[in-house]
């Protein structure tokens, strides 16, 4: 009953947010706003009791990102552009879009459902068989770096391509090369 | 923000505690939630944080850019090299029961150790070779704007 409304509270909060963030024109304020999204999506992860999920939604969402999307807006104007056009074309996208999740949804398993597919397959070999194999506690770990260690090592290859990406196109190994030229540059 | 004095002093205290709490994720992640991507977050955001207080300059006298680039290959290096080192004892690529033949699951925390290290490390140098990207471009909005 009482995570009932939790759950509830949780996500009228979401979507008055999302609201917010839409109607809102000063893009320091939507920053913040979407910070506030991601700890309130953390806060239904934890409800969900998903702490590892939850605790990178928190870090990552809520704390880099909104570092990140301010050392952005550094960079561009503060103020979003009104627009010109008719809100009626992404009003109809969003709504069939937002439609067929839903209707995706339905299908879905309900929380807990012990036939669920993600309960009946390995993950039952993982929960019995981790304490005996590798006895560490927090099976999340151990899936991810014992049991699917090479699923993350793609994952790690992909942090690094993205901040490789980054790198390329907005600091440039051009300034890495001339790095004396900058020094100078920066003791004139 | 030269002119912040509070906040200054706030995040000369706090830096300490968010690096030991980064590697108390890191090294608890066994035990607890957390791991190797939230303690390199949590890492890097001490790093990033100083840098937005005290300006690039001094993060960078710091932690220079080129080894900000270096870690951000070493940790992936860390990860592969730990299933390699495997691979030349043996046993499958990443089957951390090689470095500890006797006792299995002893090898597996050490192995889970190494990779998480790795992804520390590519972590905290992806995150704030991003923000050292964004940072060292000029900024097009002045302090007082804001």
């Amino acid at each position: 009953m009482l995570e009932t409304f939790i759950n509830l509270g949780l996500f009228v909060m979401l979507v008055a947010t999302a609201v917010a963030i839409t109607r809102m024109r000063r893009l320091f304020g939507v920053t913040m706003m979407a910070s506030v999204f991601s700890l309130l999506s953390a806060m239904l992860f934890v409800t969900l009791d998903a702490v590892d999920v939850a605790f990178t939604e928190a870090a990552v969402g809520a704390g880099i990102s909104t570092v990140l999307m301010l050392s952005t807006l550094t960079l561009t104007s503060r103020i979003e552009k009104p627009t010109t056009r008719s809100p009626l074309v992404p009003l109809v996208v969003t709504a069939i879009t937002g439609a067929a999740i839903i209707y995706g949804t339905l299908d879905m398993p309900n929380f807990g459902d012990a036939h669920s597919p993600a309960q009946v397959g390995v993950a039952a070999r993982y929960m019995a068989e981790s304490p005996t194999d590798i006895d560490i506690p927090n099976v999340v770990t151990v899936v991810l770096a014992s049991y699917r260690g090479f699923d993350t090592m793609g994952e790690t290859a992909v942090v690094f391509t993205a901040g490789a990406g980054v790198l390329m196109l907005i600091s440039g190994l051009r300034r890495r090369r001339r790095k004396g030229d900058d020094k100078k540059e920066e003791t004139s | 923000m030269r002119h912040h004095l509070i906040l200054r002093v706030v995040t000369k205290l706090l830096i300490g505690p968010i690096i030991l709490f980064a590697l108390y994720v890191q090294f608890h992640g066994d035990f607890s939630p957390g791991g190797g991507f939230q303690a390199g977050v949590i890492m890097a955001v001490a790093f990033i944080l100083y840098g937005i207080v005290f300006g690039l300059e001094a993060v960078q006298h710091v932690f220079p850019s080129w080894l900000v680039h270096k870690l951000m290959a070493l940790g992936v290096l860390i990860f592969a090299g730990t299933g390699v080192a495997s691979l030349f004892l043996g046993y499958d690529f990443l089957d951390y029961g090689a470095f500890s033949p006797h006792h299995p699951s002893h090898g597996q925390h050490w192995g889970i150790l190494a990779v998480e290290f790795g992804v520390l490390v590519t972590v905290t140098g992806v995150m704030v070779a991003i923000y050292y990207a964004f940072a060292m471009r000029r900024p097009a909005i002045s302090d007082e704007e804001w």
